[in-house]
C-alpha cells in the first residue's frame, strides 16, 4: 500500500523537474544562466516577466491565442454535440464508415494540410484571422469531441429520451433541460481536450497567420536558433503559456474527475 | 426516421468539409501532378509516389518514425498503467493528482522543445552537467544517440500522463465487486491484474494506444527546436521530412509523401484497433 505512493510521488517529482527548471530559468538573469548552473536563482529577478508584460507583441499574441482557442472550442462543441448524439442513438446507413472516417481526420498529420489550408483560406479571404486557425483546428478537435461525447452519451439509457418525449417535451427542450445536464461532465472533458490540443498546436497556427492573428506559440519560436538566445525570456514566456492551461484544468477539474469517474473518455 | 441521424451531422460535416475534406482532395491532386512555380501543373500519374518510395531520405525517416512510435508505446503504456494503479481511488488527493497529471499535457509542443533546449544546452544545462558526473559527454548537437534519446524521453515525459489519465478513468469504472470476487477465489495480485483489471481496461487502452500512435507520427516541433532534425538526420521524423518538402514548394513530392504517410498511419491504426479489440474478446465472456 505504501510502496505505490512512494512510486507515485517519485513520478510526480520527475514530472515536475523540467517544469521547475523552466520556472527556475525564467527567474534568473541572463548572466547567471550562461555563467553557471544554479538550482535556485541567486539573484531573483522578475525582469523577464516584466519585459513580456510591457511588450505589445507578447500581449497581443497571448490574446490572439486565447481568442482562436476559445472560438475553436465553441465551434467544435456546437458541431460535435449533435453529431455525437446521432452516433450514440441511431445506427443509420453508413454510420460506421463515417465514424472511422472522422477518426482518420484525427490521425491526419497537420504538416500534410499546411499548403492546402493556406490556399483555401486565401480564397475564402479569411487567411490571417482568428477564424482561420479556429476552423483549421476543427480538423482534429471535432473528431475528438465526437469520440469523447459519443462515449458519454452512450452511457445514458435511451429510455430517458423516450420517456421525455412521451411526457410531451419538445426535442430542443428535452435536449436543453434533461439531456444536456446529464452529459455536462462529458462536455467538460471534451472542452478540456479541445482546448488542450488547440492551445498547443503549432504547425497550422504558424502557417495560417502572419501578423493580425499571430499566436503566442509562434512568437515563442521567433529568435530560437539565433546566436545569443535570451533563455530567461523564452523560459518566462514558456511558463506564461502554461498558465491559461493550468487555469482551465483548475476550473474543469471537477468535471474531469466526474468524467473520469464515469469511466467514459 | 433512421436517417434522421444525417441531419444531426450537418454542422460537423459542413465544418469538416472545409477543414478536412477539401484540403485532403487538394493534397491528392498535388500528388498526381508535377508542379513547378510559374508554369501550370502537368499530370504525371503516380510518378511522384514512385519517386517518394525510392527516396532514401523518405525511407530513413519512415524507419526512424516506426522505431520511435513503437518505442514510446512500449514505454508509455506500461508506465501509464503503473501510475494509474498507484493513484488513490477516492478522497481529496484524486483531484490533485488529476490536475498535476494534466499540466504537462497543456504545455505547447514548442515550449516542450524550449524546455528540452534549456535542459540540454551544453555546459550549462541540467542534463549534461548531471551526466558529466559520470564522465559521459552529452551533446545533442553532436551525437545522434543523445539527440534521439532526448526526443524519446521528452515524449515519454510529455505524454505518459495522458495514458495514465485514460487508464485511471478505466480503473474507476471497474466495480469493487469484481476484486472481491477474485479475492474470495484466492487470486494473487498479479492474477487479479491479468484477469480482472487488464481486460476491463481494454477499451481505454485502445483509445490510449491509438491516440499515442497517431500523435507520435505528428511529432514535429520538438526535434525542430532541439536540433532542427539533426545531427545528420538522426531526429528527422516523417512529419519533419514532409513539412520540409512542402516549405520548399515541392508540392508534388510533398503531396505524394503526405498521402503515403496518412495511408501508413491509417493502416497501422486499423491493425492495432483490430488486434486490441480481438485479443480480449475471448476472456471477457
Amino acid at each position: 500500500m505504501k510502496k505505490r505512493y512512494i512510486f507515485l510521488i517519485c513520478y510526480m517529482v520527475v514530472l515536475f523537474i523540467p517544469i521547475y527548471w523552466m520556472i527556475n530559468t525564467s527567474l534568473k538573469t541572463d548572466n547567471e544562466i550562461l555563467k553557471e548552473l544554479t538550482l535556485i536563482p541567486k539573484d531573483l529577478t522578475f525582469q523577464n516577466y516584466a519585459e513580456i508584460f510591457t511588450s505589445s507583441l507578447w500581449r497581443s499574441s497571448f490574446m490572439n491565442s486565447l481568442i482562436y482557442v476559445c472560438l475553436n472550442v465553441v465551434i467544435s462543441l456546437i458541431a460535435a454535440i449533435p453529431a455525437a448524439y446521432a452516433f450514440s442513438r441511431w445506427k443509420f446507413r453508413g454510420s460506421h464508415h463515417l465514424f472511422f472516417w472522422l477518426l482518420t481526420n484525427r490521425m491526419a498529420p497537420a504538416a500534410v494540410f499546411m499548403v492546402p489550408f493556406t490556399e483555401l483560406y486565401y480564397t475564402l479571404q479569411i487567411y490571417d484571422t482568428h477564424l482561420a486557425v479556429a476552423l483549421a483546428h476543427c480538423l482534429f478537435n471535432i473528431p475528438l469531441a465526437i469520440w469523447i461525447l459519443e462515449g458519454f452519451m452512450s452511457g445514458i439509457p435511451r429510455e430517458i429520451d423516450e420517456t421525455a418525449l412521451i411526457d410531451g417535451y419538445s426535442f430542443p427542450r428535452f435536449f436543453g433541460k434533461i439531456f444536456f445536464p446529464l452529459i455536462a461532465p462529458g462536455v467538460g472533458v471534451a472542452a478540456f481536450f479541445c482546448f488542450t490540443f488547440s492551445w498547443i498546436e503549432l504547425i497550422l497556427a504558424k502557417a495560417l497567420t502572419i501578423t493580425d492573428a499571430k499566436p503566442v506559440v509562434v512568437t515563442l519560436t521567433v529568435g530560437i536558433g539565433a546566436e545569443g538566445v535570451r533563455w530567461g525570456l523564452l523560459a518566462a514566456a514558456g511558463v506564461l503559456t502554461m498558465v491559461p492551461g493550468a487555469i482551465v484544468v483548475y476550473f474543469v477539474r471537477n468535471y474531469i474527475a466526474k468524467g473520469f469517474a464515469l469511466g467514459r473518455v | 426516421m433512421k436517417n434522421r441521424g444525417w441531419l444531426f451531422l450537418i454542422p460537423a460535416l459542413a465544418i469538416l468539409s472545409i477543414s478536412a475534406f477539401i484540403p485532403l482532395m487538394t493534397v491528392i491532386n498535388y500528388s498526381l501532378h508535377y508542379i513547378f512555380a510559374g508554369s501550370s501543373p502537368t499530370f504525371v500519374g503516380f510518378d511522384n509516389y514512385i519517386e517518394v518510395l525510392r527516396d532514401p531520405a523518405f525511407q530513413g525517416a519512415l524507419i526512424r518514425q516506426l522505431f520511435f512510435s513503437m518505442g514510446i508505446l512500449a514505454v508509455e503504456v506500461p508506465l501509464g498503467i503503473c501510475i494509474a494503479l498507484s493513484m488513490p481511488r477516492r478522497g481529496p488527493a484524486v483531484a490533485l493528482c488529476l490536475v498535476l497529471l494534466g499540466i504537462p499535457l497543456l504545455i505547447p509542443f514548442n515550449v516542450v522543445g524550449i524546455i528540452a533546449r534549456v535542459l540540454t544546452q551544453s555546459s550549462v544545462g541540467l542534463i549534461p552537467e548531471f551526466l558529466a558526473l559520470f564522465n559521459y559527454d552529452f551533446n545533442v548537437s553532436k551525437y545522434p544517440v543523445d539527440a534521439f534519446a532526448t526526443i524519446f524521453l521528452l515524449d515519454v515525459w510529455h505524454w505518459t500522463p495522458l495514458v495514465a489519465l485514460l487508464c485511471y478513468a478505466g480503473l474507476q469504472a471497474i466495480p469493487d465487486a469484481f476484486y472481491q470476487a477474485a479475492r474470495i477465489d484466492g487470486a494473487s495480485s498479479w492474477k487479479m491484474f491479468r484477469y480482472v483489471t487488464l481486460p476491463k481496461l481494454r477499451s481505454v487502452l485502445i483509445i490510449g494506444v491509438l491516440l499515442r500512435f497517431m500523435d507520435s507520427f505528428k511529432i514535429y516541433a520538438e526535434p525542430l527546436l532541439l536540433t532542427g532534425g539533426g545531427p545528420g538526420d538522426a531526429t528527422t521524423f516523417l512529419s519533419l521530412h514532409v513539412a520540409r518538402k512542402a516549405e520548399s514548394y515541392q508540392l508534388g513530392y510533398a503531396g505524394a509523401s503526405s498521402f503515403i504517410y496518412l495511408f501508413i498511419v491509417i493502416v497501422f491504426s486499423y491493425i492495432f484497433f483490430q488486434l486490441m479489440t480481438n485479443i480480449g474478446k475471448g476472456e471477457n465472456q
